[in-house]
């Protein structure tokens, strides 16, 4: 079993526990059979024998195995619960950590939500499963192999009853499971859709509330829920049947056991079967019927966490698809750029190329503009760049190094990219910024927010630096959240910086003076603007024309107006509109 | 404008296991399902009476079936005959009473979940705008999911069982009493002093359950956000951070985890070990006794008396363990409960949305649609005046600020006549998208009054009011579905025509129809599989199909690159025509037609006119539009 092997790797630090938990275990078991015994005698030897001395001593070995059983517990609770806990530790994090080693192209392919679902219920899951693996898996076949051999011991004739009973009863017990595991494999699937929506109703609500829509909401989560509710009533009313039929079973056993029993006893004349040990037998009976139970409750939860376990697996299994040569070049020369014949498509099919013969040779220091409509290939050009994804064709070099020789961190450092769909995080301005340089100072935070014109708007916070941004940046506009992810950005000090559409919230004005800021205060750092404003890139050394993901033109403003169909379009669209820089 | 987080106030102490959770939660579970609980508790009942009896008929079986005919010669079977078709009809009645009861448990437990997430989410949808600012994404899935779900236990598993336990418990009491009262009390105060013991236990469990509960919301939290801003983090391969941040709240639900479970793991056996000491003590007490011939207590009453101290102490162990569950639920149900203890958003509107017609020149309300609406509006003295929707705006002087302290609008008065476009410029944080939060009434107003056709709108129903109102956002939300599904969002019962027209208004169409599947094709995770500005398209086909009398946009252009800006503005503008419009934007093309200007700074309005006017007044909007103002 692979999976069982793959996920075991998480155990780690913990195994000592977890090795520790079944021999504790089996000792406790092992008093719990002793215990009644001890019991007996008592009862036999010392109190219908009226013999004082002998049930103070056994009253004192009884003592002493209780507090030895109690010790054996105690170890096997606590090695116990850290081993689950802690397994359900080392789990989380080895996904989290694989999550972090994937690429743009993995994260594409799992969703976010599915994601999510995987590193929390589904470890859940897994746990309870591990849990009970560990305190159940000596108890109960150790408890059924006891008992049985005792049983026999008694008289094997009488124990053929188990004979008959078990298979019946485990056939029963194999039916209930095949009814049930379909539907609760199903379940799964239903609980990542009532997440869903709670999700995006959650992060959509001003669009629920301005388009009145809370009954639709309702109707979609109360059908999750109703989904639910179905099949967990199901699987319970199927596993509802559990407990008769061990009643059952325990019923029908102990009839036959006396049965029989009683056949043995007055045919042999209680030669071959005492009373007392038709009794005892009884007692015998119950407790393999109750390792039974333990097995199917264990059954059942590995086949509950079978499917969490398969869909953790295949994050584990997931092979980041970027990956890094060994001897990786550790430092970014210069900020030039050139792309040679470069052909990329997501899928790596040929017919759905998003760029085409991307010729493009980027002195460092430039500053570069790029033009075009939404779906012509802008952004996936510029994610080229510091690898989010591997080119399909072609040959992509920064600072005359393909970017396939480097150090991820290196290139990725030396690259900034201010993405378009942009993240803040919880925490302090400070701390946002700091993502960019985790070392710097706060004048050098400071120093980025001016650049960036987010130092004015920050300044008039109450808390300055401090104020807290929530989930998602809710509680800045658009605009500041976009000043405050170039901030970020520029922290790095990168030989490139890419903004994507990172000013389109911004005010024309503002844009302008981060134009000049960044043209001023690091001349030496590339530049590549994607914007849709002319007035955003009018300026730069050379623009791009995209265009259905090839470049359609490059030219400095004057020789695009002049050369370029695309170009000149956009161009007497936003003056004709008067922009304000027009 | 930064808004201050602030706690939503909630009864008690947030995190803790809260007073009454248990009683509240046993009336709604007594609320729906009474006649289901009496099935259950009868049932329960007669289960544990069969077990009962079938356990001392075994006792006869044995005496007086099997004893009297050993080494007889010829034995007679027929009473062991009788007494074996008597036991087995008694173990079905048992049986069939277990089933029984287990059955109408599933639907109980299963239903008071689903009716607790459903309330818990209706209940959400009227939450303030401000509760989901100021609250985590992934805890708040983390109450539906995990919260809710340690009810499930709870309902379907230890309380019946525990119900079992007592009944148990008390049956055999009795019998302990009939044998000898003395030594009862002696077990009494010994199972006294275990649920004393394991109590202690129990408390500690419980405080770290609470932390467990409240740990996987802050990790699921955490993951959420991470997770969504995974593609940043690589961007800054701020992956080793990261990694870091993770580990320490993974930490800590570890501790919480490590510490509720030990104590609860420990609880059965310390109990079942005291259970073991019990026997031995009464074993050792009742020979004493009997050796002494006190209190004539026999050796064969002892022993009988013994085997019922071991059937005592079985259900105690067996409720002991349940209290963990019972813990774990408590703690669960009291993140929900708290949840659902939120103050909702207020709503004292009384004036409705209605369609009317004209009838000899006068305005009547009808069922039918006949696009033409109207504000009912009743009066004090119970008269009701229809007023006919129009879409004017007056905004009366109004004062605003987020957190009471920081006052983000001052003394803002504007008006929109029916029709108009009305655009707000100027900088980011001025206090252009606050005005539209205060229109809807996402927040409410501190000073000054909002009307919409000269009702003030605190008097209207918040659907109604936002019904008529059509808003397209900068961040665009789209939801799993098909594209039809997320244009015809705002009105689901607008026609596939319809649909097709509105996405052909705001010039969708074409990409919409290059997609495999057309209008069929399913969105998932917002829409990610479309760029930026295809989604901006799709949010305002939706508001086109919606159809509103006034149209809030609030920066609906600025992810559209310009020249497909062009192409739509013809859609745009039939969008608008016809309808009061407020819009806000950067760039001044897209208002330079409107009615009236507002140019804002620091919450207030510094200057208002046409584009001539503001031209002709040569301040601040010239400035900008010439480009030689540097705002801020």
């Amino acid at each position: 079993m692979g999976i069982i092997r793959k996920l075991a790797k998480s155990v780690r630090e913990f195994k000592k526990h977890a090795i520790l938990s079944p021999i504790a275990i089996a000792g406790e078991s092992l008093l719990e059979v002793a215990i009644p015994a001890v019991m007996a005698s008592l009862i036999d030897d010392g109190i219908k024998g009226g013999n004082m001395d002998v049930v103070w001593q056994t009253a004192l070995i009884l003592i002493g195995l209780a507090l030895l059983s109690l010790g054996c517990a105690t170890v096997a609770s606590i090695a116990a619960a850290k081993a689950s806990a802690g397994f359900a530790k080392n789990l989380r994090k080895d996904l989290y950590y694989k999550i972090q080693t994937f690429s743009f192209a993995n994260i594409d392919k799992f969703s976010t939500s599915s994601l999510i679902t995987r590193l929390t219920t589904d470890v859940t899951y897994i746990q309870m499963a591990f849990q009970m693996i560990i305190r159940g898996a000596v108890r109960a076949p150790f408890m059924f192999v006891s008992a049985l051999i005792f049983a026999l011991r008694i008289n094997a004739q009488v124990a053929l009853v188990f004979v008959v009973v078990l298979p019946l009863l485990i056939l029963a017990l194999i039916i209930m499971a095949r009814l049930a595991i379909p539907i609760i494999q199903r379940v799964f699937k239903r609980y990542d859709k009532l997440n869903n929506v709670v999700e995006e109703n959650v992060s959509a609500i001003r669009v629920v509330k301005s388009f009145v829509s809370e009954k639709q909401e309702k109707k979609k989560f109360a059908d999750a829920s109703q989904n639910i509710f179905k099949d967990f009533s199901k699987v319970g009313k199927i596993t509802a049947g559990i407990s008769p039929i061990m009643q059952s079973a325990v019923y029908i056993t102990m009839l036959l056991i006396c049965w029989f029993g009683a056949k043995v006893i007055v045919e042999s004349n209680e030669t071959a079967l005492t009373t007392g040990q038709l009794m005892t037998m009884l007692t015998y009976a119950i407790q393999i019927l109750t390792s039974l139970m333990m097995f199917s409750l264990m059954f059942v939860m590995i086949i509950m966490s079978e499917a969490s376990a398969k869909r953790v697996c295949e994050i584990l299994d997931e092979k980041p698809d970027i990956t890094v040569p060994e001897k990786p070049v550790k430092e970014v020369k210069d900020g030039s750029i050139d792309f040679e014949n470069v052909s990329f498509s997501y899928i790596n099919d040929k017919d759905k190329e998003c760029l085409t013969d991307i010729d493009l040779h980027i002195k460092s220091g430039e500053t570069i503009g790029i033009i075009g409509g939404t779906g012509t290939g802008k952004t996936t050009l510029v994610s080229l760049i510091s690898r989010l994804y591997d080119i399909t064709e072609g040959s992509l070099k920064v600072g005359g190094v393909e970017v396939k020789e480097y150090a991820l961190k290196t290139l990725r450092d030396a690259v900034s990219v201010v993405l378009q769909k942009n993240v803040l995080f919880t925490g302090t301005i400070t701390e946002n910024i700091k993502w960019g340089d985790e070392n710097a100072t706060q004048e050098e935070v400071e120093r980025v927010c001016k650049l960036a014109q987010a130092d004015s708007f920050i300044t008039k916070f109450p808390d300055k630096y401090d104020t807290k941004i929530e989930e998602g940046g809710s509680n800045v506009s658009g605009g500041q959240k976009q000043r405050l992810c170039i901030a970020r950005a520029l922290l790095k000090k990168p030989k490139i910086l890419i903004l994507d559409d990172s000013t389109s919230a911004v005010d024309t004005k503002t844009d302008r003076l981060i134009q000049d800021a960044l043209k001023h205060e690091i001349p030496e750092t590339t530049k590549i603007i994607i914007a849709q404003r002319i007035s955003s890139v009018e300026d730069c050394d050379r623009i791009i024309v995209m265009d259905d993901g090839k470049i359609d033109g490059i030219g400095t403003h004057d020789e695009l107006v002049k050369n370029n169909k695309i170009y000149r379009e956009v161009y007497d669209s936003q003056m004709k509109g008067s922009d304000i820089n027009g | 404008m930064a808004k201050k987080k602030q706690n939503i106030p909630s009864k008690g102490q947030p995190g803790a296991i809260h007073k009454g959770t248990f009683k509240r939660l046993l009336k709604i579970i007594w609320n729906d399902y009474k006649p289901q609980l009496i099935i259950v508790i009868i049932f329960i009942i007669i289960n544990s009476i069969t077990g009962a009896i079938l356990t001392s008929l075994l006792k006869d079986l044995i005496d007086n079936c099997i004893l009297p005919i050993v080494g007889k010669e010829n034995p007679d079977f027929t009473n062991l005959i009788q007494y074996s078709i008597f036991f087995a009809g008694i173990a079905i009645t048992g049986i069939i009473a277990s089933l029984v009861s287990n059955w109408t448990l599933v639907r109980v437990s299963q239903g008071t979940q689903r009716k607790i997430r459903n309330a818990l989410f209706n209940k959400m949808q009227s939450f303030p705008i401000k509760f989901f600012d100021t609250h985590k994404h992934g805890d708040i899935m983390s109450v539906y999911t995990n919260d809710v779900d340690t009810l499930e236990e709870m309902i379907g598993r230890s309380l019946p069982e525990a119900m079992t336990s007592i009944i148990t418990i008390i049956s055999i009491l009795v019998a302990m009493i009939i044998q000898s009262p003395l030594l009862t009390v002696f077990v009494v105060v010994f199972s006294l002093l275990t649920i004393f013991v394991t109590k202690g236990f129990a408390q500690r469990s419980g405080k770290h359950f609470i932390g467990q509960q409240k740990s996987i919301g802050k990790v699921n939290g955490f993951i959420e956000e991470m997770l969504n801003g995974q593609k940043v983090i690589k961007v800054f391969t701020h992956e080793e951070q990261s990694k870091k941040d993770f580990d320490k709240v993974n930490e800590e639900l570890f501790e919480n985890m490590n510490q509720a479970n030990k104590y609860a793991n420990l609880m059965m056996p310390v109990a079942h070990n005291m259970g073991n000491i019990q026997y031995v003590a009464i074993a050792a007490i009742g020979t004493l006794l009997a050796l002494t011939g006190n209190l004539a207590l026999t050796v064969g009453t002892l022993v009988a008396f013994l085997q019922l101290t071991r059937q005592f102490t079985r259900p105690i162990d067996q409720s002991m363990m349940q209290i963990n569950s019972i813990i774990r639920a408590m703690a669960g149900a009291s993140r929900v409960f708290e949840m659902m203890d939120i103050e909702e958003e207020k709503d004292e509107g009384y004036v409705t949305l209605v369609n009317v017609k004209e009838v000899n020149g006068e305005l009547v309300e009808c069922e039918e649609k006949t696009g033409r609406w109207a504000w009912k509006h009743p009066h004090h003295n119970g008269t009701t005046e229809l007023v006919e929707l129009k879409g004017r705006i007056d905004v009366e002087d109004i004062n605003f600020s987020y957190d009471g302290e920081k006052e983000v609008l001052h003394h803002i008065s504007l008006y929109a006549k029916p029709g108009q476009k009305i655009a707000f410029v100027g900088a980011t944080g001025a206090g252009k998208t606050t005005i539209t939060n205060l229109i809807n009434r996402f927040y409410e107003v501190d000073d000054g009054k909002i009307r919409y056709d000269g009702i003030n709108i605190t008097k209207i129903k918040k659907a109604d009011l936002r019904k008529s109102l059509g808003v397209v956002l900068q961040d665009v939300n789209l939801f799993t579905g098909t594209i039809k599904d997320n244009i015809r969002y705002g009105r689901p019962d607008a026609t596939d025509e319809e649909v097709i027209e509105a996405a052909k208004l705001a010039n969708a169409d074409s990409f919409i129809r290059h997609l495999p599947e057309g209008y069929n094709t399913m969105l998932t995770e917002n829409g990610s599989q479309l760029s930026q500005g295809q989604r901006q398209l799709l949010s305002i086909a939706r508001a086109a199909v919606a159809d509103p009398p006034v149209m809030i946009l609030d920066e609906a252009t600025s992810s559209i690159d310009t020249r497909t800006e062009k192409i739509i503005q013809d859609g745009m503008d039939k969008l608008m025509e016809g309808r009061t419009v407020l819009v806000i934007a950067h760039r001044l093309s897209t208002v330079k037609n409107a009615k009236a200007i507002m140019v804002m700074a620091n919450g207030e309005i510094i200057e208002r006119g046409d584009h001539e006017q503001l031209i002709a007044q040569k301040g601040e909007y010239y400035q900008l539009y010439t480009g030689n103002l540097e705002l801020e």
